[in-house]
């Protein structure tokens, strides 16, 4: 991509995440070939691409979920390596929302989202609960602070997730395919408080399907095939405008 | 008219009432008839097996007081019959004569206040953890694992603060059984959870250390381990370091726990889903808090049946120091009944009905407790 086109998609000058000839095996499998992507504050990022491409693995791979071999990740800063005081200084600053929510089932709601403050970050218990219910009114749900998650519907616990993931404040983001687990009509609830969250600034990357979605916030597209990014672009241009075949192949896919 | 018919289905126009059960649904007769007489082939098997429990029932009710013994010095009062024809049933007179051993062992007379008072301490601790609404849990915890020991040792051993000492093999009966249970219960639950984390460790040193102790421990068995304590290990401590009895066979029964506690608590780790981990790891939990507050809470949960198992087995395996020859209360009991002045067919038999009471009484609680507990604890997983 030339570079003028690059620096159109970007919202400002300071980096937040580097990756630069990033590659990525199971074994003997190359899940990611090449992956060179620099994240700037403010920008929201949509990845998508066919199934096991390699969407998952890369962003999991920015907060060290999964380890790379080659290249580098640099994150806030920080680069990613065996350093285990480095890693979890970096994923203090990166917050994940996952697919299956992964709520602790043994604590309540509040307890979910005070947890990571109080025992990573030394809040005061009583500061860490005041900013919880602040993230809980925020994703609309600050009246179930006392329940299990297990008797939340799954739209409510992935807004309890996202709630839990900003309490730490975090600098980035990431969202593993958020709302493909839930039914439509929680998928609309889950969607709204992201795009919230994305009109406050917040640096995000967003692995999903929702191409409305796309179309509203992300200043930037990302199409992953084989483990490669193959395409980049504004979502206007990426949804009129596809540069490759196979691109156009998912298009025609997904948007029947 | 309340009901129109027409040729598709009925359609009620008016509520229809509400009638009162039929009388053989109900109550105690309805009950039975549901649940013991439903088939003639029901019916004949509740019949025999009622008939056989009311059979047993009354052959130790007849034994142990109709028949049985309550007073008296010796054997004699065991051996004479009641009533011309009719055997002594129980002897309760040799349990009561012998009640104090069994509970204290050889613990000297003038002493036994002492082992009253950690009863005392002990059993208000326990109440303490277990009863729900007392709060401070966290520090009775600590207090009972770390302070019940010390305390325990200032006040059985003594030799300070100006208590006599007293020598282990002085211990025996109730006294013992609970302090080799109990200490084998304390030491085996953190050391198996630490085993148990070892040997999924990424670490393959401490993974292969893990897999090695739990291997040998659970393929040895307990009697093995306790004849290694009793009699072998001092040959191979060095000349001085020769460590009290007891507390070898405490370390033996312990560490021989712990391997099975491992595999119980490993089964709750493997039952906990790849996201836990996940998630505690993207919210910069470390390893040790992710375990902590996160994973064990989970793990330990789900396994609460198998380790209370676990400490059942433990508390009635105490019952093997018998062969080094510790007198634990089981062992006392059995001594007690060999003593001739009291030695008689009821004598024995009695005693063995008490031992096995005792035990029962003992795990029959801690079951019961762990079923209230599961169900107490079982809000956080409801879907
Ligand atoms: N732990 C693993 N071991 C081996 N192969 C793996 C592992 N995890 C993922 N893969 C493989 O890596 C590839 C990329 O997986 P990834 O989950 O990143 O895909 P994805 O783009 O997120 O797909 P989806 O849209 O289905 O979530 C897939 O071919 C998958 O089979
Ligand atoms: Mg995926």
């Amino acid at each position: 991509m030339a570079n003028a086109e690059k620096k159109a998609l970007k919202v400002s000058d300071e980096v937040v995440i580097d990756i630069e000839g990033m590659n990525k095996w199971y074994g003997q499998f190359q899940v990611l070939r090449d992956i060179n992507l620099t994240v700037y504050r403010g920008e929201r990022i949509v990845i998508c691409g066919p199934s096991g491409s390699g969407k998952s693995t890369l962003i999991r791979c920015i907060n060290r979920l999964e380890e790379h071999q080659k290249g580098r990740i640099v994150v806030d800063g920080i680069e990613l390596s065996n350093d285990l005081k480095k890693v979890d200084e970096v994923r203090r600053e990166v917050g994940m929302v996952f697919q299956h929510f992964n709520l602790f089932p043994h604590l309540t709601v509040l307890e979910n989202c005070t947890l990571a403050p109080i025992w990573v970050r030394k809040t005061p218990k009583a500061e860490a609960e005041a900013l919880a219910m602040k993230f809980l009114t925020r994703v609309k749900i600050p009246e179930q602070a006392l329940k299990y998650p297990g008797q939340l519907s799954g739209g409510q616990q992935q807004r309890v997730a996202i709630a839990r993931a900003l309490c730490m404040n975090p600098r980035v983001m990431l969202f593993d395919e958020p709302t493909s687990a839930l039914d439509p009509e929680m998928i609309k609830e889950v969607l709204e408080v992201m795009v919230d969250l994305a009109e406050s600034g917040m640096t995000m990357i967003c692995v999903t399907h929702e191409m409305a979605f796309a179309r509203q916030v992300a200043n930037r597209v990302i199409f992953m095939d084989q483990g490669q990014i193959v395409e980049q672009n504004t979502p206007e241009e990426f949804f009129t405008n596809p540069q490759s075949d196979r691109t156009k192949l998912f298009l025609s896919q997904i948007l029947h | 008219m309340t009901q129109t018919r027409n040729n598709i289905a009925f359609v009620r126009t008016a509520d229809a009432p509400l009638l009162p059960a039929p009388r053989n649904m109900t109550g105690v007769v309805g009950w039975m008839r549901e649940n013991l007489f439903p088939t003639p082939l029901n019916a004949l098997a509740s019949v025999l097996i009622g008939g056989f429990l009311i059979w047993q029932i009354w052959g130790v009710i007849d034994w142990a007081l109709v028949r049985g013994v309550f007073f008296g010095e010796d054997r004699e009062a065991c051996i004479t019959p009641p009533r011309e024809g009719v055997q002594p049933g129980a002897c309760w007179a040799f349990i009561g004569a012998k009640f104090h051993q069994f509970i204290y062992g050889f613990y000297p007379f003038e002493e036994r206040w002492r082992v009253d008072v950690l009863a005392v301490v002990f059993a208000g601790l326990l109440a303490a953890l277990a009863v729900p609404r007392v709060p401070y849990k966290l520090y009775t915890g600590i207090t009972f694992v770390f302070g019940l020991p010390i305390l325990a040792e200032i006040l059985l051993y003594g030799g300070t603060f100006g208590l006599a000492a007293v020598d282990t093999n002085k211990w025996g009966g109730l006294l013992l059984t609970m302090v080799v249970a109990v200490s084998g219960i304390v030491l085996s639950l953190p050391l198996g959870v630490l085993l148990a984390l070892g040997r999924r460790s990424e670490m393959p040193i401490v993974r292969y250390f893990c897999i090695a102790f739990i291997e040998i421990w659970r393929g040895v068995p307990l009697i093995t381990v306790l004849f290694m304590a009793s009699i072998m290990l001092p040959l191979f401590l060095p000349q001085g370091m020769n460590t009290d009895k007891m507390l070898r066979i405490i370390i033996g029964v312990a560490l021989f726990s712990s391997a099975y506690m491992a595999e119980t608590v490993r089964g709750g780790l493997q039952a906990i889903p790849k996201g836990q981990y996940e998630a505690a790891k993207a919210l910069g939990l470390g390893y040790w808090r992710m375990t902590l507050l996160i994973i064990l809470p989970q793990a330990l949960k789900i396994v609460i049946p198998g380790i209370v198992n676990t400490f059942i087995s433990l508390f009635k395996d105490t019952t093997l120091v018998l062969v080094v020859g510790l007198f634990d209360f089981l062992g006392i009991i059995q001594a007690g009944a060999a003593d001739q002045k009291w030695v008689s067919a009821e004598t024995a038999r009695s005693g063995y009905f008490v031992a096995a009471l005792v035990y029962w009484a003992f795990c029959f609680s801690v079951s019961r407790y762990s079923i209230h507990m599961e169900r107490r604890l079982a809000t956080g997983h409801r879907r």
